[in-house]
């Protein structure tokens, strides 16, 4: 017999040695800042923090409820959007950045319900369509709206944090430290919902949507959770990008951004927390400290071969579209995922849900 | 007598041109086995799903212990204590078994979102509660080695035993089985029978489409055959075995 701990938040119980992996993880995140002396990749691990959030909030929309979203990175731009205009110098209002938080949460998890509502009855690539289209219109609104919004500049001079009178300023040391506290409680928020009513409804409508209501679940309101609590992880994430960035412009929230996070929840195994946590810490990574050091790579042996083509080339999306099918090709199933769905993906049996409806 | 706990008055229901049901009438007494059967296509599974609110009627009334159910939702008609097993089995694959039990447990339960989000004790009462009767319920129709087992991987008997366990883990007053016996064994429907016997046991009245006379007659306390959608016989199962008009909707006239 294995000896068990129990884990606080409702974590539950797990053996010793899981407990102290799980220890010996957070401590290298908490200490990677001291060990390494490198701001740049500081910064791109904290960066990696705010697509965490992203996909954290859009495994709850995907993974759990199975309602397959494209237009993730609106939520993400709303939230951004959201602190930007109270908190700088656009209309001069400085809101304080902490209640702002929760703030563009709840306004992005507004947005979230409002797509939500007309798109209740779509499924799949309907359902897909619809997203991708409001995810091309919210860009749009922000970029027309220059009055409100800095239309194609966007906005600058956004605040800083400050914490205790602690200004956070251009370091990203605490902006890193922010991120890793923001996600440990969405870690811990998502383990709780996977395993509780909430959860078990979203899981069921994604499994088969007419026995879910048949056993009580309510199909309006658990898919608009589903919406609103999706959108609200993108939405605090938002408030804290803007916040590090101090400068947002709508072509950052583009398609590519919401395919990108999409693809780290394939990517790391669709439904699964643990997937969906390293399939974004590698996909944010990947994007945001190899890649472009590849480029930088690749640049400077056109340079010292004269070579004019390899000087410009850019194989950051060729690199990462090439890892992109390589993974779909070996490990359909994400790097991280369960037996069954390694067996029906890799042999194609029928599943009793893809059985015809009893309804005639 | 006391009042039906179900009944079903008048109910037609056309789709376009085809009428699917016409001016059904039924009554279920609390505490029974009532069997819903005829030949394929006569109309059974529509009845079931006009009961569960799929489909609006086109005319009559359901009623459930007097409260008439016409209109409402499938989840409200689920709330209201009708539960339902599918023809083809609907089971939430990728959702281990308990998991599929304590789905079948939502309406009993009270856990907010937020109480969801942040595990409360509230929560976790809760949770520990519908665990352990969704457990039970396995011990109860002999599927507790399998708990943690994705439903998908079942074989298809016990997929079958699980249905009926998720659709009775609410407690319902009703429960609607449809053709629960389709596809297994003999040995296997003995044993689903066994099963349907002991949950009425437990106080749940139960209604059964089947289309297999035979296996109906030893369980049913009384039977109603449809045929192209109309009611042609009802009565104690044996009065219904010799009615001319079953024989004649079941083997063909000059049989």
């Amino acid at each position: 017999m294995q000896a068990r701990v129990r884990l606080p938040l409702g974590l539950g119980d797990v053996a010793v040695w899981q407990a102290l992996g799980l220890l010996a993880i957070i401590a290298l995140f908490v200490l990677y800042p001291v060990v390494d002396r490198n701001i740049g990749h500081v910064s791109a691990v904290a960066d990696a923090g705010y697509f965490l959030l992203l996909v954290f909030g859009l495994n709850i929309v995907v993974g759990f409820a199975g309602l397959l979203d494209l237009g993730y990175a609106a939520f993400f731009a709303i939230g951004a959007y959201t602190y930007a205009m109270v908190a700088s110098t656009q209309f001069n209002l400085h809101f304080n950045f902490w209640p702002m938080i929760i703030v563009s949460g709840c306004v992005a998890a507004l947005f979230g319900v409002i797509l939500g509502f007309p798109t209740l009855r779509l499924r799949g690539d309907y359902l897909a369509i619809v997203t991708l289209g409001f995810g091309e219109i919210v860009p749009q609104v922000f970029l027309n709206l220059d009055k409100y919004t800095g239309g194609p500049n966007g906005i600058s001079n956004v605040d800083q944090p400050v914490l205790f009178g602690y200004h956070f300023g251009f370091n990203p040391v605490p902006y890193y430290y922010l991120y890793l506290v923001v996600a440990l409680i969405a870690l811990v928020l998502l383990n709780n919902l996977r395993r509780s009513r909430l959860g078990r409804a979203w899981m069921a409508i994604r499994e088969d949507e007419l026995a879910a209501t048949h056993m009580g679940v309510n199909p309006v309101t658990t898919k608009l959770l589903a919406f609103a609590m999706g959108a609200s992880f993108a939405g605090l994430a938002g408030c804290i990008y803007a916040a590090k960035l101090t400068l947002i412009s709508p072509d950052e929230f583009n398609f590519s951004v919401s395919v990108t996070i999409l693809s780290a929840i394939v990517l790391g195994g669709m439904g699964s927390l643990l997937g969906a946590f390293i399939g974004g810490l590698l996909l944010a990574l990947l994007n945001f400290m190899v890649l472009p050091q590849v480029t930088n790579w690749t640049h400077a042996l056109g340079v010292a071969l004269h070579n004019e083509a390899i000087q410009n080339a850019d194989l950051h999306y060729i690199i990462y579209g090439l890892i992109l099918v390589l993974v779909m090709l070996f490990r359909p199933e994400g790097l991280i995922s369960t037996a069954s769905r390694r067996a029906e993906l890799h042999h194609a049996q029928p599943s009793t849900s893809a059985a015809a409806a009893g309804v005639k | 007598m006391s009042a039906p706990l179900l009944a079903i008055e008048g109910l037609t229901k056309r789709f376009g041109g085809l009428t699917a049901v016409k001016d059904f009438t039924m009554e279920v007494e609390e505490g029974s086995i009532s069997s819903l059967i005829g030949p394929n296509g006569a109309g059974k599974s529509t009845v079931f799903n006009v009961i569960t609110g799929i489909y609006l009627p086109s005319a009559g009334d359901i009623r459930l212990g007097g409260v008439s159910i016409v209109g409402r939702k499938p989840f409200q008609v689920a709330a209201a204590g009708i539960m339902r097993t599918f023809q083809n089995i609907r089971l939430f694959a990728f959702m281990t078994v308990i998991e599929n039990v304590m789905v079948g447990e939502q309406t009993r339960m009270h856990a907010t979102p937020i109480d969801s989000a942040l595990r409360t004790p509230r929560a976790q009462r809760e949770e520990r509660a519908v665990s352990e009767r969704a457990m039970e319920l396995l011990d109860f129709v002999g599927l507790s080695a399998h708990a943690d087992e994705w439903a998908h991987d079942l074989p298809y008997g016990m997929q079958r035993r699980l249905e009926i366990a998720r659709a009775i883990a609410s407690g319902p007053r009703v429960l609607l089985l449809d053709e629960p016996a389709a596809g297994t064994n003999p040995v296997e429907k003995r044993e689903l029978m066994a099963l349907v016997r002991s949950i009425r046991d437990r106080g749940v009245t139960i209604v059964l489409i089947e289309h297999d006379m035979k296996l109906v007659m030893g369980i049913s306390d009384r039977v109603t055959v449809l045929d192209h959608g109309e009611k042609i016989s009802e009565g104690d199962p044996q009065s219904v075995r010799h009615d001319p008009r079953v024989i004649e909707a079941y083997l063909g006239k000059g049989a």
